[in-house]
């Protein structure tokens, strides 16, 4: 049994003429968080799709616990483990908070769980209550903040107990407080056993709680490696100013972070 | 030898008039995302008023021909995109549908009024010259019709190859957002492709009308021949759609030659395009989920289950009332809303809660009481297995589309519809050509219930019960997983739900829900032919369904009561007829982008009365229910329901009442 939870192998999608992807490898491991960072249009939105089954690639394999998964259909990948949120949100618009959270226990338990009554609400509320959302669970998802809306989907996600967490830009629409209670959580579930994969632009969040980061850019893997590699790595610098710090500037990855996070 | 490619060139050339047809569709669909199912009505209309031009007015034919295809065709083309499709695209796939299926019945309506039913022909062009190539006889029409294939198919790809604008075209398939970016007027672009795709319309419908016939009915059902000719294409390629009609013009001439002249399989000739298309959908590979769905789509409210019993009594206590004051025919009315209002609740689940849209449910209730009739168990359990058989076929619908998105299953439907009317209902195990089966009014527990009025009654119970399920399933896991899926299927398909399963499960219950009502309807009847279940009545059905409302039991109601007035205004007044359709189908585009309808407003207008005239009378009322019935307030478990607050049933009633004069006299 390899390290790796998920392996994408050599993936490459093409739309019409522009490639997506092109070529990137990259590996997830049991129980720790990995970074998937790029500048916008690099191709990490495209990755998630591949791995999650909503989008076929043109060529290249993931392999998933060791199985090789790329023709499985979306519902089966997410039945053994793989949960995602999503980086356009996906909420379900018309039910409330709770009923979105709760929607996700039913298909994950299963026809049994559809009569389970109030004993599924109060596992739902725990969750709610986890993500720090709450005091929302009775309003509509299409009526919540964004920020709100990103912790329902990751609220939503965890209800199917996956072993394997993908997180599309999760902290973006948060404040600084609830940023760092956001991340504080991920190390939790990480602890607990859950792998996650984080696409995120707020680099000071990456930096702290990834344990591997792979750099994206123009649909190519550049870079591969700890925080600490990551931030001293040439050609990130590149990617993200265009220039890098031996090429006569002292610009650091702390700029990049500056010039990245919204806040 | 000789007949065999006399009759595969006969096909070459109706499949020239189909390419023509679908390769207007096709340009439309992926210009502006809409799916245009109206697109053989306005082929039919424009048909029409070629026949008004040249044969009424007098105009020389082929100033006619220039007049329809470059002025009117095109004129209208750009009115319906501006004012009638713009946006559609890019809304939920059922709002477009109902939207074009509101043009389809509003251009027959129309037609209707316009040019009375009486025999009209459209000459072929230069009938008295032909040619014989190999044995074969050639017309001159014939040979027309191939040449405007040949200049359609060259002239789109000039425009679609060589010029700015049709650069302009193609690039808004991928991403109008993008196009408007970059300086391209995504509007420009959808208005001109709408005027071309009318324009070939006309030309498809005046080419095959010598063949076709000049008839409302026939050249509209060609857009079924055009959606099977460009399924072949994916409803993207036009080189792929142009082979598709030549294919299926061959099949259907081949049809005619090597069917037998009479018996069941001679039928099958109408329905080639349907069956071809069953054939192709079964052979389209699996269609990816879409991310990026409409959010946030408002729905009428879902009643506590409390009001919606004491509701359901209230209902139960005027049909009561009705069925014993009005006149014996009468009674049979309301016998009919009820079927039609049981029917539409089939699609309040399908279409209201699930986002589906079904233009076969009239047909299922068709099966239902073919199935009632042929079962002769005229009692719960026959009527139970008649609404087993019918959700069983439903579920035989779904699956060939089980791999594919909504506006797939919805278009099968429609050949679906077309294939049962045609064929399978005027065949002899069913129905017999121009033929009835009788069927007995069922019993319950060895009481038969055979007078008018107790079966009526009956007939408003099972609408009530129908409706009470229907809303405890809305409440509970199935109905949050049918929200679910309507609002994102994507994050339902990550979540693990396989929605394919699932959908032919929601469409079986819907065709079962159909199919019971039909049973009934049956035993209303006493006989039942194949002319009671016309695939048009399917889409009467779904536009009454949507303009009054398909989110809420109530609108079903009110639908109900709506179309089995329909033909006794069309009775009443003959004239009007066709003006009524007009009426019903353009209402539905005007109200089918809010699918809550009518009910939703008179909601509205309920909660605002209370408010203003009544506050905490409806507590006091609660207050009273709640030592009545013996479980009150299931709303508390924290979904976010609002209550419902004026009864369903009492609003639709009056305008019967207010339509006839009520006769009061001893009923049996």
């Amino acid at each position: 049994m390899s390290m790796a939870l998920l392996e994408v192998d050599d993936v490459v999608v093409r739309f019409g003429g522009v490639t997506a992807v092109n070529r990137a490898s990259f590996t997830a491991d049991r129980g720790v968080i990995t970074g998937l960072i790029g500048p916008n249009g690099a191709g990490k939105t495209t990755c998630f799709n591949v791995i999650t089954g909503l989008q076929k690639p043109t060529k290249g394999r993931v392999r998933y616990r060791d199985r090789d998964v790329t023709s499985w259909p979306v519902h089966r990948r997410a039945r053994h483990g793989v949960g995602r949120t999503f980086q356009r949100l996906e909420a379900f618009g018309s039910l409330s908070v709770r009923d979105n959270v709760r929607v996700a226990h039913e298909i994950h338990g299963g026809p049994l769980t559809w009569l389970g009554g109030r004993r599924g609400v109060l596992g739902v509320d725990v969750l709610l209550d986890r993500v720090g959302i709450a005091e929302y669970a009775d309003e509509r998802a299409d009526s919540i903040p964004t920020g709100t809306a990103r912790l329902l989907e990751l609220a939503r996600c965890l209800a199917s107990d996956p072993q394997l967490l993908l997180l599309d830009e999760p902290s973006s629409g948060l404040d600084e407080t609830e940023t760092g209670a956001f991340g504080a959580l991920l190390v939790d579930l990480a602890a607990e056993g859950c792998s996650i994969l984080m696409v995120e632009h707020d680099m000071d969040l990456v930096m702290s709680v990834c344990h591997d980061i792979h750099v994206l850019d123009f649909g190519e893997i550049i870079a591969s490696g700890a925080p600490a590699d990551i931030r001293t790595d040439a050609g990130v610098q590149r990617a993200y100013l265009g220039y890098a710090e031996g090429d006569g500037d002292t610009t650091t990855m702390q700029a990049v972070a500056e010039e990245v996070s919204p806040a | 030898m000789g007949s065999l490619f006399a009759y595969v060139l006969l096909g070459l050339f109706t499949g020239a008039a189909y390419a023509i047809m679908a390769s207007g569709l096709v340009l439309t669909y992926t210009t502006t995302r809409v799916f245009n199912i109206a697109h053989g009505a306005f082929g039919m209309f424009l048909s029409f008023v070629f026949w008004d031009f040249t044969q009424r007015q007098g105009i020389p034919t082929v100033l006619s021909l220039i007049l329809v295809l470059g002025v009117v065709a095109p004129a209208i083309g750009w009115f319906i995109q501006r004012f009638v499709t713009r946006g559609l695209g890019e809304g939920p796939v059922s709002v477009a549908l109902v939207v074009t299926v509101g043009l389809l019945v509003g251009l027959i309506g129309l037609a209707q009024y316009l040019w009375p039913p009486e025999p009209r022909a459209l000459l072929p062009f230069w009938p008295d010259t032909s040619w014989n190539i190999g044995g074969t006889y050639v017309t001159a029409h014939q040979l027309v019709t191939l040449i405007c294939a040949v200049a359609v198919a060259f002239g789109l790809y000039l425009l679609l190859g060589r010029t700015r604008i049709g650069t302009a075209m193609r690039a808004s398939v991928d991403n109008p957002e993008l196009l408007k970016l970059f300086g391209g007027k995504p509007d420009r672009v959808a208005a001109l492709s709408w005027a071309i795709g009318m324009s070939l319309a006309a030309l498809g419908g005046i080419l095959l009308a010598p063949v076709v016939l000049l008839d409302y009915y026939g050249l509209t059902l060609l857009v079924i021949n055009a959606y099977a000719a460009a399924m072949i294409g994916r409803l993207k390629s036009l080189p792929m759609t142009f082979a598709g009609a030549m294919v299926l013009g061959i099949l259907e001439s081949l049809a005619v030659a090597y069917l037998p002249k009479d018996g069941f399989l001679n039928s099958f000739r109408a329905v080639i395009p349907a069956l071809f298309l069953f054939a192709i959908v079964v052979l389209m590979p699996q269609a990816q989920l879409r991310i990026g769905q409409v959010k946030g789509i408002v729905t009428a409210p879902v009643p506590t289950m409390r009001s919606s019993i004491g509701a359901g009594a209230g209902l139960l206590l005027v049909a009561l009332l009705l069925v014993n004051v009005v006149a014996p025919n009468q009674v049979l009315l309301i016998g009919v809303a009820a079927t039609y209002a049981m029917v539409m609740l089939s699609l309040v689940l399908l279409t209201g809660y699930g986002g589906h849209v079904s233009l076969a449910q009239f047909t299922f209730a068709g099966v239902g009481a073919l199935a009632y009739a042929k079962l002769d168990e005229p009692n719960l359990l026959g009527l139970l297995v008649s609404a087993l058989i019918a959700a069983a076929v439903g579920a035989l619908v779904a699956l060939p589309v089980l791999r594919l998105t909504g506006l797939y299953l919805a278009l099968s439907t429609m050949a679906f519809a077309v294939l049962m009317d045609k064929v399978i209902f005027n065949a002899d195990f069913a129905f017999k050509f121009n033929g009835t089966l009788a069927a007995e009014r069922l019993s319950i527990l060895g009481l038969r219930i055979g007078s008018d009025t107790s079966y009526v009654w009956f007939m408003v119970l099972a609408f009530v019960l129908l409706s009470l399920g229907l809303l405890v399933l809305r409440r509970g896991a199935l109905g949050r997983l049918l929200i679910a899926m309507r609002d994102s299927p994507s994050a339902c398909g990550t979540l693990g739900l396989d929605m394919r399963w699932f959908r032919v499960g929601l469409f079986a219950l819907s065709a079962g829900i159909a199919g019971l009502a039909g049973g009934l309807f049956a035993g209303l009847r006493g006989t039942v032919g194949a002319a009671d279940f016309l695939y048009f009545q399917s889409l009467l059905v779904l536009l009454l369904a949507v303009v009054f409302g398909a989110t809420s039991v109530t609108g079903a109601l009110l639908g109900g009561v709506a179309l089995m007035l329909l033909p006794e205004f069309q009775a009443a007044s003959p004239s009007m007829a066709g003006l009524l359709f007009a009426v019903i189908g353009f209402g539905a585009v005007l109200l089918g982008r809010d699918p809550n309808g009518i009910a939703n407003h008179l909601f509205r207008v309920g909660r605002w009365l209370r408010e203003r005239i009544a506050p905490g009378l409806g507590d006091r009322l609660g207050e009273r229910l709640q030592g009545l019935l013996p479980r009150g307030g299931t709303a508390a478990d924290g979904s976010v329901d609002v209550p419902l607050v004026d009864v369903p049933g009492s609003p639709a009633r009056p305008e019967h009442g207010a339509s006839d004069t009520i006769v009061i006299e001893k009923v049996r």
